[in-house]
Order: C-alpha cells, then structure tokens, then sequence
C-alpha cells in the first residue's frame, strides 16, 4: 500500500531514471521537497539541474517548459495548486496546445502539467477551483483527472511518455490516500476509463475527489445496484465505456465538483443523448458543484459542494 | 561614439568586408520588395486577416540574423516574415503560408502572424504579444541541458515590454544563466500608441537593470552598426552563457498592419526617418566605396522582382489542403477507442 503522493513521486522517479531528457520544475519542488511533498528527495536523487525550483511566474516557467518541449525536452512542470496554473492560461492554451497545429505539424510538445486541482478543505474561492470545464475545451490538450495510486502511477508514466500535452490533475486533500500499487512497472493506456464498481441499475460517472465520494454513496444505496466508472482521461474521453454503461443499467448521473455550467458532466450528459437516447429510461442527471464562488466558511463551502448524501437522493430520484 | 567616428568606423567595415556589405543590400532589398508585393496582394484580395509588414526595420532583421550560426534559434512574433525569411525559409513558403496553401511552410495552418520551421530552428511567428518570451527561455534551457553552444534570439516589439510574462522570462534567464539574446525592435508604437504614452521608461532597455541583465541600445536604422553590435554582444551572451537586451531604434514605414493607415503619426516624422532609410543609405554607401554601382543595385532590384514574381505565381497556383486536414496535426498519437 502506498499514498498517492508516493505513486506520482515514483512514476516521475522512475521515469526520470530511465529517460535524462525528462527533469521536473515548479515552485518548491526541489530543496523544500515540493509544496505537498510529492517530490520529497527527488533533488537528491537527480541534483539541481533535473529538479528545479522556479520563481513565483507561472505563465512564465510553464511558456519555460512549452518552449523546452519544443527544443526537444520532456518537461514534467508542477503547478503548487491548479488555481496558480490559471495564470499560465495564455501558455497553455496559445503556445502548448496550438503551435503543433499552427506549424503545420513540425513540433510535439512531450509536456506534463501537473497539479492539485479543484477544492480542498476551507482554502476560500481563490484556491479552490476546478480548470477542467475550462481545459477540456482546447484542442490540442490531453486532460486526466486521478484518484487512486494505482492510476497515479500508471498514467503520471504514460502521460511523461506521451509526445502531447498532459494536463495531470490530483488534489492536495487526496495526495496521502493510500492503494495497491503492483511491484513491476505498468503504464495505464491514455485514453482509457476505467469501471471501478460493478452494477445493473444506474451508472454514476465521477472523476478525483468525486470517485471515493461517488463509491461511498454507492455502497450506501439500499436495493440499488449502481455502476461506477472514473473516466481518468476527461480530453479524450472514453465514450464507448460510458455508452456501454447507460445501455446496460439505461440511467446516468455525472458527480462533478465544479459548478455544472458548461463543465465536463454537461458534455457527458449531451453524448450521452445522443448516442444512447432509445436506451435512457430517465433524464441524465448531474449533481455538481453550486454556481457560486466557493466560500471560506465550513458549513457554507460542504453547502456549495457535492456530497454522499446528495448523490444517494440524485440515485434515489433516478431510480424512482 | 560620435558621428565621424561612426562613418569612419563604415568605411573601414566597408572595405574590409566588400562581400558582406553586397550580401547586406541584397536582403534589406529582398525583405522591403517582399513586403511590398505581400502588401500589394493583400490589397488584391488574395489573402485575409491580419498582416503586419516590417518595412523600414530591415536592418535588425538582416544585421542579427548575420551573426548567427545556422543551429541558432529565432523566435519572434506576429511582424516575422522577413525574419522567417532570414532564417532560411524561401520566400516562396512563407508568401505560400499567407496565401493558406499547402506549400506554406505550415501548409496554411499558420498564416501572417504564425510562421515555423523546425529544421530551420525557426520557433516562430506568435501571435500573443510577449507570448515567445517564455518559450525562447525554454529553448535556451534546453542548450544549456544538453551542453550545447547555440544561442536564441527572440525579438520583441516595444509593446511587449510591458507585458508581465515578458519580464518574467527576463528574471528566469537571469537567474539559470541563458544563453538568449532578447532583441527589442523599438518601432515607438505599440499599434497606434506611442509607447511615451504608455512605458514608464523612454529607453526601453533599461528595464534590464532590474532583473541585474546587461544591456545596450542600438542604431536598428543601420545595418552596419547593427550587425558589429549585435556581433560582439552575440559572442558574449555565447561565452558566457548570460542573457542581454539589446534595443534597436528602428521605424516602420507602414501601419501596425495593412490596414491601419497610421494617422497617429505626422508626416514630418516619417519624412525624418525615410532619411535615415536603411537601405538608401547603404545604397549610397556602396556606390562611394565602389564596391556596388547604381546599375547594378538596379540590376539586382529587377532579379529580385523577378524571383518573387516567380513566388507569387507558385503561390498563386498551390492547392491548399483537402479540408479533411483540419483533424491534422492536433495530437501526435491516436488515442482513445
């Protein structure tokens, strides 16, 4: 058994043993051990060319790695939290994601960008945000959203073999949650969803921290048998598994943290619609994040955000 | 250096480097005639969008690009054809890539603002200002990673000096040594604006000193002055593996692109600087010091004409690409079921 935490620091480790052009940059990853410790004794391990300490500039150390990836490197950049990536929006989206198409096809970008993502725990609405409604819209970008070690590991490594850009999301309140881990090396295909609970009668569809949140309440319902599939990559998605799903228990519910507005469940919902309307005996339904900034208080952020108990009725309602 | 000194210091460049000089003439003449014939078809309608020409700047482009080694990096922004060009991508693909054909060297993907070639270590043609700063660290970067001895210039408009993530490429080049060669072209307008009214400083390099950076200022309206300056600080940010900032005071003729007539600007003052054109001026240069004659400068104006009549008519005739190629070039590796 190992934490998360371990699994990503051991897909980079190795990765990094096995590959010299991959080295890893962010704010505070190598001599503070990196902000929540993912990469605890990796600077001894590869010195301070390969693990380096930016400044505080975001779009800065990532047009870094966008350029470097370009040049030829695999930059693995770590962003402390997601909520500071936003400020290298412009890199990520007019550099990373676009001069592969705009030149024609002459440069790949072996890049990952890697981060705790979506809320934590009463950090307040400027640190707890979620950018895959917003990244999962651009071309160009790879999105995937983890939860257990298992596919930590797995994925992390494809995604720092991958020639495309990964956007590799985690979640600070989820890095010390612990799993089995195999011995040997195993890669987890990009691309690929996963069925993490068995089940005839609804199929529910959550990713990060809304998997274990999303299993839980499926352990809870009462005469229910609900399917639960993590879709790991969000961009692309993994249709035919989430299709293959709704045929078979014929309801959905998407569990989403961040506010449903044009988020990922609403793109789910509409493919869904479409390619497996005849089969639908009710309307998809979404439970998500409230449309609201997040706010600081305890009770008011728990109000703003999915829970067990919400799931359970949004099950029970399908069901009905 | 005073004036004297300078045209003392011209001829002796002059005549100890004859060849040089002739090569400087025949690609400030190539850059402005292609400029002028993608201006022309611009207004004939056989390409859109936006277009920025670099008429009255080519003296940067030709006096830094003759100081690099092939394996040295450029990257700039949305004003590079002639850049591109520099760095050896034929006029006929970069005219072909603004007439969004598949013989533009990004098979029409691209466009004006969006030129590349990676063989050519040409990193683009960004169309965000500033947006190459970042990047043009990164490659830097990487030749110190692998040990290598290249260098990158990225160019930057006067405008992009106050773009943040500009400065926050200048700290990082700073503080992991790279060998990058920031080259401003002060053109005085950021668009329509002159940059008096919106920078802090008038002498735009100066915001060097506070990220600790050398730096220096330039006549980017004389090529000659261009290259031995840019030569020397080259060589240096090469050795010494030390970024620098390097500000040429340049003009351009025409507007921030075709369509922008530039009323913002008198005609007084860019009658003052069509006296100082760059490529009038060598042209005399050349004449006294014998190494070039009027007749031949003529001869070599009506050859270039010719060549990019023959791009533009290669251009003209390319198809462009089957529209399934829009799912081109997005991800490298297939993915998913």
């Amino acid at each position: 058994m190992i934490t998360i935490r371990e699994a990503l620091r051991q897909a980079m480790t190795e990765e990094m043993r096995r590959d010299p052009d991959v080295f890893l940059m962010g704010e505070e990853v190598a001599e503070y051990d990196g902000a929540y410790k993912v990469s605890k004794g990796m600077l001894a391990e590869f010195g301070a060319q390969r693990v380096i300490d930016a400044p505080i500039s975001e779009v800065g150390f990532t047009g870094l790695g966008a350029g470097a990836a370009m040049a030829g490197l695999r930059p693995i950049i770590e962003m402390m939290t997601w909520n500071f990536g936003i400020q290298a929006f412009d890199q990520i989206l007019n550099s990373a994601a676009k001069v592969r198409y705009m030149s024609g096809g002459q440069f790949s970008f072996p890049l990952v960008l890697r981060g705790p993502n979506g809320i934590a725990h009463m950090l307040g609405a400027t640190h707890s945000q979620h950018v895959e409604p917003f990244l999962t819209h651009v071309p160009g970008l790879i999105v995937i959203a983890i939860a257990t070690p298992y596919d930590a590991k797995g994925l992390l490594k494809s995604a720092i073999r991958c020639d495309d850009v990964v956007i590799f999301l985690e979640s600070e309140i989820m890095y010390g949650q612990k799993g089995e881990v195999p011995d040997g090396e195993y890669l987890i295909p990009i691309g690929k969803g996963e069925v993490k609970r068995q089940g005839e009668d609804v199929t529910i569809v959550a990713w990060g921290k809304m998997l274990p949140l999303s299993l839980k309440a499926a352990e809870q319902l009462q005469g229910i048998s609900a399917e639960v599939i993590d879709p790991l990559t969000l961009q692309p998605l993994d249709e035919e598994l989430i299709f293959a799903s709704v045929r078979k228990t014929h309801r959905l519910i998407v569990v989403e943290e961040a506010p449903g507005f044009a988020a990922v469940g609403a793109q789910i919902a509409a493919r869904v619609q479409e390619a497996c309307f005849d089969d639908l005996d009710a309307p998809v339904t979404r439970v998500s994040g409230e449309f609201v900034p997040i706010p600081y208080a305890e009770h008011l952020e728990a109000a703003a955000l999915p829970s067990v108990d919400k799931v359970v009725r949004a099950v029970q309602e399908v069901v009905a | 250096m005073t004036a004297s000194t300078a045209s003392t210091t011209h001829e002796q460049f002059l005549e100890d480097n004859r060849s040089l000089a002739r090569s400087f003439y025949h690609d400030m003449l190539l850059y402005r005639s292609f400029e002028e014939r993608v201006q022309f078809a611009y207004t004939q309608g056989k390409f859109s969008g936006f277009c920025h020409l670099h008429i009255g700047q080519e003296a940067v482009c030709v006096g830094v690009q003759a100081v690099l080694r092939a394996t040295d990096y450029v990257i700039s922004g949305y004003r590079s054809h002639t850049q591109a060009i520099a760095k050896g991508i034929p006029p006929e693909e970069v005219l072909a890539e603004m007439f969004g054909k598949t013989t533009g060297c990004c098979r029409g993907k691209g466009g004006s603002m969006h030129m590349f070639s990676s063989a050519r270590r040409f990193f683009g043609g960004h169309g965000i200002v500033g947006g190459q700063a970042p990047l043009a660290t990164g490659i830097a970067f990487k030749i110190n990673y692998r040990h290598e001895d290249d260098i990158v210039v990225c160019y930057l408009g006067d405008a992009a000096m106050n773009q943040g993530q500009v400065m926050e490429a200048m700290n990082m080049a700073v503080i992991w040594n790279l060998p990058l060669l920031f080259v401003i072209e002060n053109n005085r307008y950021g668009m329509g604006t002159d940059i008096k009214r919106t920078t802090s400083i008038e002498r735009l390099c100066d915001r060097a000193a506070g990220f600790g950076m050398l730096a220096a200022q330039m006549d980017g309206m004389d090529v000659i002055s261009t290259y031995q300056q840019t030569q020397a600080i080259a060589a240096q940010v090469r050795e010494q593996k030390k970024p620098f900032l390097l500000e040429a005071l340049t003009y351009r003729y025409r507007g921030h692109s075709v369509s922008d007539p530039g009323n913002y600007r008198t005609k007084k003052e860019l009658e003052q600087y069509r006296r100082q054109d760059p490529i009038a001026n060598l042209a005399a240069k050349l004449v006294s010091a014998g190494i070039m004659s009027a007749q031949e400068q003529q001869d070599l104006a009506a050859t270039i004409k010719q060549q990019l009549q023959a791009a533009e008519q290669q251009a003209d005739s390319a198809a462009g690409l089957p529209v399934a190629a829009i799912y081109e070039d997005i991800y490298t590796t297939k993915l998913g079921s």
